[in-house]
């Protein structure tokens, strides 16, 4: 099958038959380059949305006190719960066995100043463990460490921009920034993926925040991160362990659905893989849909190319050749062309993605477009595929007519 | 050569059937030169075609050099074809996008020749129709009458028993008429046996014998005085 002399017979019919070789060569390019261009940008799509939403620990509970909207065991309803440090302690010792790291976070703003810049920024009372709860990097310097809590240091850790924004071109490394009538040392600066807002923040030490609000001891919310290994059901369980302890410790009615808010990852990312597969059902769809479509081209063309070479089949046959021969003629070139013209395809799209790269990230949501490179060559087999088995079915009919009919019409 | 017993065929034509060829005996000997003539109709193409192979017979029998043509699959007509029949068309039926040399050598790669023998082989042929200088050109680079001279050459080339040519000078003025039948008398003169289905009088009175078909049964046949072409 695979004879020098047939190579060369088919190399003759695409070298003489241009148009024709062109028009189903560039039908296969054209599917699998529109496929792989589509099924990247979902791709892209897809990784915007995960970079959104992605940016926070998966193995992290928020524990949030609002005001309880039920009267329990004497007490009114809308009173306000706070959480303390005495709460960090005990829920550290009591889910020790969860708990991976678990820290406060007092949030406020406030004006902080170096030299002649000034500006209001978020400020955050945390923790250590804080730093890998919000996948925060660090750039230079350090982050708060238990020293800071404990002696209750003046330091701070600031974002990027933070960083822009006060000392311009200096290194704020060691440089003391001003807030709140006091001077602030700052030991570290960070970067986050979480987008511009989340690297305009400043952390420090939650024990020096207590300090200087009057000695209270109120921790805002709690941030907890919990041993991986516990897994999707052992979150569940802690989340819902938790929020009966902290319940029954504060008093608050069982039934209450405010007074404390316990919200974790763990529901969220269920909820955020089910929209992210029903993005990628889109993107199959859409990816079968532009196969589909290819496929149907690719047919059409197999059928007229046959139907064009009905009368020269027919004399091919007159002089001798086998209806076996005919078909495998026709099946050659076909498979020939789409594969050449596939790959084509395959490797123009992919270029043109790595082309595309970051620079619709900004208007079009589309990050880092890629395609795996499997999927890519499967679709192109695919459609060679069908291609062949498009032209197979014309080429059987076309090498069964009797030579005398298909040398008829003149 | 050929001998055709009681040869029957009919055509279906929706509910009704076309009955074309009505009991033919027809015998063929080595190295004649026959013609067969009829008005449209007369069932003379349909002869030549099951004569050729490229159609079946319903009823009789035919036999071709001693060999029984009958149970034809594709396949097996395919091979027949290529080894005991040489066709010559009314229009050529050249592959158009092949030179003249690449066209006669065509039989002969559906016969497995390689490549160097086939060349040689068919520039010989080639040069028999007198058309060496012109191998290397399209059919659409030559006049009728060479066209159809390359068409008889790849009738030749996998040298056939017989030569079956359908109204070879239907498509061609009378002069070039004159001179492809003149090939072909040279060629009958080599002892090919040759059939030439035609409705041409003088095409006729240049064959050696001549059979004449009128709805579908032999009316005539008689051995002719050949004239020559030229």
């Amino acid at each position: 099958m695979f004879s020098r002399d047939r190579w060369l017979e088919i190399f003759q019919t695409i070298r003489k038959n241009k148009l024709r070789t062109f028009l189903s060569g560039f039908t296969v390019a054209l599917g699998i380059l529109i496929f792989v261009v589509l099924f990247g940008f979902g791709n892209g799509l897809k990784n915007t949305f995960d970079k959104f939403f992605k940016d926070d620990a998966l193995n992290t509970m928020w524990v949030r006190p609002s005001r309880t909207s039920k009267p329990y065991m004497g007490y009114e309803a809308n009173r306000r719960i706070e959480l303390d440090n005495d709460d960090l302690e005990d829920i550290s010792k009591r889910f020790e066995f969860y708990i991976q790291g678990i820290t406060p976070r007092i949030s406020f703003s406030g004006t902080l100043g170096y030299k002649l810049e000034s500006n209001n920024y978020p400020i955050r009372g945390v923790g250590p463990s804080h730093q890998s709860n919000e996948m925060t990097i660090m750039m230079k310097g350090r982050f708060l460490n238990g020293l800071d809590i404990d002696n209750k240091e003046r330091n701070v850790v600031i974002g990027r921009l933070v960083e822009q924004d006060l000392f311009k071109d200096e290194d704020g490394i060691g440089k003391f920034i001003s807030g709140g009538g006091r001077s602030w040392k700052v030991i570290g600066v960070f970067q986050d993926d979480g987008g511009d807002n989340e690297e305009r923040i400043i952390y420090a030490p939650y024990s020096t925040i207590q300090m200087i609000k009057k000695g209270t001891d109120d921790i805002g919310q709690m941030i907890i991160s919990y041993k991986p290994e516990i897994g999707y059901g052992g979150a569940v369980a802690f989340e819902k362990q938790l929020k009966k302890y902290l319940k029954q410790k504060k008093f608050i009615d069982p039934t209450d659905p405010r007074g404390l808010f316990i919200r974790s990852a763990a529901s969220d990312l269920k909820e955020n893989d089910q929209f992210a597969s029903v993005l990628q059902y889109i993107i199959s769809f859409v990816g079968i849909g532009t196969l589909l479509a290819g496929i149907i081209g690719i047919s059409n063309i197999m059928v007229f190319v046959v139907k064009e070479r009905t009368k020269e089949l027919g004399v091919r046959k007159a002089i001798g050749a086998t209806p076996k021969s005919i078909v495998g003629m026709i099946l050659h070139e076909a498979i020939f062309i789409t594969t050449i013209s596939g790959y084509f395809g395959l490797f123009a799209g992919i270029a043109f993605l790595n082309f595309v790269g970051d620079k619709l990230e900004e208007d079009y949501f589309i990050t880092n477009p890629y395609i795996d490179f499997s999927t890519g060559i499967s679709a192109t087999i695919i459609l060679i595929a069908f291609g062949a088995f498009a032209g197979y079915l014309p080429a059987k009919r076309a090498a069964s007519i009797k030579p005398i009919e298909a040398l008829r019409d003149d | 050569m050929i001998k055709i017993n009681d040869l029957h065929k009919s055509y279906k034509m929706g509910s009704n059937s076309l009955h074309v060829l009505k009991g033919i005996n027809f015998n063929v000997e080595e190295g004649e030169l026959v013609a067969i003539m009829g008005s449209s109709g007369s069932g003379k193409s349909t002869l030549l075609n099951i004569l050729g192979m490229l159609d079946l017979l319903d009823k009789g029998s035919y036999d071709l050099d001693g060999v029984p043509i009958k149970d034809l699959d594709e396949t097996k007509a395919a091979n027949y074809r290529n080894k005991f029949l040489g066709f010559v068309f009314q229009s050529f039926n050249l592959i158009n996008y092949k030179t003249a040399l690449e066209n006669v050598t065509l039989p002969l790669y559906y016969q497995g020749v390689k490549r160097k023998e086939r060349d040689a082989e068919a520039l010989k042929y080639l040069e028999d129709v007198g058309l060496k200088e012109w191998a290397t050109h399209l059919p659409s680079e030559l006049s009728g009458g060479q066209k159809q001279r390359v068409a008889i050459a790849r009738a030749l080339v996998s040298k056939p028993k017989v030569l079956l040519a359908d109204e070879p000078t239907g498509a061609l003025d009378s002069k070039t008429s004159k001179e492809v039948m003149a090939l072909i008398q040279d060629i009958n003169k080599n002892g090919k046996t040759i059939l030439i289905v035609t409705h041409e009088e003088d095409i006729a009175k240049m064959c050696s014998r001549i059979v004449r078909l009128k709805d579908g049964v032999i009316v005539e046949d008689k051995k002719n005085k050949m004239i020559k072409a030229i």
